[in-house]
């Protein structure tokens, strides 16, 4: 996939230049694509003068990070205690069948990408499915349609 | 503004005041995650837009308050008209302008959007008045739903930064944590060590650097009380680290944050900008020689972070891995230095021990856990959202009196306290007092204050499965008994749901939980079995029936039930039409049947059923 990194140099700018900025750069790359491009790894690897095995260590240690691009609308499938006994696990099999992707993976088209996630803290509207940063609360089987077709 | 010592900020607190009261009525407009989500910010835009267009004289924009969460997000979004404290619930943007016209203009009350009691099915006016509030004790969660996040003038207004104040001219370090260990907090973040052991021994160790972080990792699935004090009460963490810099001798903090609370990122973030912008952070704070400046740490997703060392390793730069502690953060943390690390709802509780003293606080509570503790009241029962309670309160009033009972009136089955590192506690122990030594002794723990209530429709096994699976995902994979132990206790967990386990599993996996207890490197392992084994221990009899009767007693595990179509059936439809494998047939006006070879027993056909037509069996 072919990216402008024209952004990138700004991006690590924002931190000093020492290891423990790896973790916010990393994040601020993940915002920026919606993945960690390999490209931008190196890029930041040399930037902070630290191994690349060292970036790569990081980023498939921590949840929040993807080395696949993601689609235009990741949808985020809380199964949190409250939200799995108020049955997300029935949500998430009607997503992934009407999307036609398991969780983990994004739509050919790169329009959607399904994940789970452990808690996304708004427990109190279980089951909730998060789209992008829309939340959207007590999901139900018959609204699963709408909440993946909105903008 | 810039405060330069505590006589401008008391008289800048006066002036705040004074121009509050200009203000005789006051719209509360709760803009928490989940009042958010239900559509607060469009409310908010409805009240601007239609107090723009009527210039209402008395009242002025300003009065609008756009606050944290009250916690009662299931009823959301909430409107609260103060100073009468009208409370109404679900309100839609077109209700703004009646809302207006009779609430603000006139003292009328709208019927419709008020909250009806779901035990008698009255309609209560006040805030206060509904159980779900009016049995709570709210001290950490003091200003959330009454201040506006965003504005530190409103957190100064309600006495915000007079206790850093107060340490600074008036105590010395040691008569804080002298204070702080007095009043007995113990930290609420789940381990319930005292908050001022813990600065004592920081403080007594002889180092250049200290430092003071703060603990927003908050990874436990179910709980979200900390989430919530971040967003709407976030100069309240701040002050309460300033505090226990001062106390330890730190002059730089952290506060690590969870990724998946953007909201809370911001709101400390401009909180730390404004509060260095008006001099309560930074350098010489109030006039004195104290600095003290605190950065983010945005965590990444992994639960293993929210244990000290992890959680030090990663503000780091590092990978979150626990290390074995035969010498403890507090000693040596991060970057090797001295370090205090608590929970945002700990360093809350600072200010107002240090403003009210420690004996008020120590009077709330029990005598070994004094105090109140925040929980999140979520799962199967009425009344879901955030709570604040005395310690020693039993579990069946935060149940039944602030939660309302079970929904559908359906019997209660268990609570979930502690997160994945604790149990399930079932009916028989109802009256059982909630503080840190009582669920401990009965196989749970307090945790950071997640309390999942069950009935009967949920399984205790596939409880235990969804726990170890959430474990072998997030174990850091360093020590062999939790990458391992816990791996394979899941796979016996889950072959007993699939119908599939033998005799033998039972005590298979009791041995096996107490290698994992005794060999693991951190709290991840050695609590990780605790689901497990407080379900064996109070619920054996389901265990029994997955594996003897190949029966899943709560209709839940797939493997082991089949869903039938009676003929209470309407012939809607609308289980065909959700139904992903076409595994329903029938036509319109007709009893549908269910073929069982194509079924996958997803239970969408009877989530939608309105007739009570579909069965588990």
């Amino acid at each position: 996939m072919n990216h402008d990194f024209s952004k990138l140099p700004e991006i690590i700018d924002r931190y000093p230049r020492s290891p423990e900025s790896l973790l916010g750069i990393l994040q601020d790359i993940q915002k920026e694509y919606n993945y960690l491009p390999c490209e931008a790894l190196k890029k930041t690897a040399a930037a902070l003068d630290i191994p690349l095995s060292k970036v790569f260590q990081i980023s498939t240690f921590y949840n929040a990070f993807s080395l696949n691009p993601k689609g235009k609308k990741v949808i985020r499938i809380c199964v949190g205690t409250a939200c799995h006994i108020r049955g997300s696990k029935l949500i998430q099999d009607q997503i992934e069948s009407q999307l036609g992707i398991k969780a983990g993976e994004t739509t050919e088209d790169m329009e959607y990408s399904i994940e789970v996630v452990a808690c996304v803290g708004a427990c109190a509207m279980a089951p909730v499915v998060a789209v992008n940063d829309k939340y959207y609360g007590s999901v139900k089987v018959t609204n699963v349609k709408k909440i993946l077709r909105s903008k | 503004m810039h405060v330069k010592n505590t006589t401008q900020l008391k008289q800048a607190q006066k002036k705040i005041v004074a121009e509050q009261k200009k203000f005789p009525k006051k719209v509360i407009v709760c803009c928490g995650t989940g009042c958010l989500a239900n559509g607060a910010a469009k409310i908010v835009d409805a009240f601007k837009k239609v107090l723009d267009e009527r210039k209402i004289k008395d009242f002025a924009v300003e009065a609008l308050c756009e606050t944290g969460c009250h916690g009662f997000c299931e009823q959301g979004p909430l409107v609260v008209i103060e100073p009468r404290g009208t409370f109404y619930t679900k309100v839609k943007p077109k209700d703004v302008q009646q809302i207006i016209e009779r609430s603000i203009e006139n003292d009328e009350t709208i019927e419709k959007l008020l909250y009806t009691d779901p035990q008698n099915g009255e309609k209560i006016e006040r805030y206060n008045d509904v159980s779900f509030f009016s049995h709570q004790r709210r001290i950490a969660l003091r200003n959330l739903g009454k201040i506006a996040a965003h504005d530190i003038n409103d957190y100064i207004a309600v006495d915000g930064y007079q206790a850093l104040a107060k340490v600074l001219k008036k105590m010395t370090p040691d008569e804080v944590i002298e204070s702080v260990t007095k009043s007995g907090l113990r930290g609420r973040g789940g381990g319930g060590f005292s908050a001022g052991r813990k600065w004592r021994t920081c403080r007594d160790v002889e180092s250049d650097t200290h430092y003071i972080l703060c603990n927003g990792d908050e990874g436990d699935p179910g709980a979200f009380m900390d989430r919530s004090i971040m967003e709407g009460d976030p100069h309240a963490v701040l002050e309460g680290m300033a505090i226990g810099a001062y106390a330890v001798g730190a002059s730089e903090g952290f506060i690590y944050v969870r990724e998946e609370y953007p909201l809370a990122v911001v709101n400390i973030q401009k909180a730390i900008e404004s509060a260095v912008e008006i001099g309560l952070l930074g350098d010489n704070i109030l006039g004195t020689d104290f600095s003290f400046n605190i950065k983010i740490s945005r965590g990444a997703g992994a639960f293993v972070c929210g244990e000290s060392s992890a959680l030090m390793r990663s503000v780091g730069g590092e990978i979150g891995e626990p290390r074995a502690k035969y010498i403890r953060s507090v000693v040596k943390g991060l970057h090797d230095k001295p370090s205090v690390l608590n929970n945002v709802e700990t360093f809350v509780n600072i200010p107002i021990i240090i403003n009210k003293g420690a004996d008020w606080f120590a009077a709330i509570g029990t005598p070994k856990s004094t105090g109140t503790k925040a929980f999140s009241l979520v799962g199967k029962v009425r009344n879901t959202g955030l709570i604040e309670v005395p310690m020693g309160i039993t579990l069946r009033e935060i149940i039944y009196d602030i939660g309302g009972g079970i929904i559908d009136n359906r019997p209660f089955k268990a609570v979930q306290t502690g997160g994945p590192s604790g149990g399930c506690i079932p009916e028989s122990m109802l009256d059982l007092p909630v503080d840190f030594d009582s669920l401990t002794e009965v196989g749970s723990m307090m945790g950071s204050g997640g309390m999942i209530v069950m009935d009967d429709r949920t399984c205790m096994v596939d409880l235990a499965r969804y726990f170890l699976a959430f474990l072998v995902d997030e174990s850091c994979g360093k020590c062999v008994p939790c990458r391992e132990g816990l791996y394979q206790l899941h796979a016996i967990v889950s072959r007993i749901c699939d119908g599939k386990g033998v005799e033998e599993d039972i005590e298979k996996m009791e041995k096996l939980s107490e290698m994992v207890v005794l060999g693991s490197l951190c709290g991840l392992g050695i609590s990780g079995p605790n689901p497990l084994m407080s379900t064996l221990k109070y619920f054996r009899n389901e265990y029994e029936a997955h594996i003897r009767d190949k029966r899943c007693p709560a209709g839940v595990c797939r493997e082991l039930i089949t869903y039938e179509i009676n003929d209470k059936c309407t012939g809607c439809m609308a289980c065909i039409a959700v139904c992903a494998t076409n595994a329903i047939t029938g036509k319109k006006k007709e009893v549908h049947v269910i073929n069982q070879e194509q079924c996958t027993k997803c239970g969408a056909c009877y989530a939608v059923c309105m007739h009570d037509a579909i069965e588990v069996f």
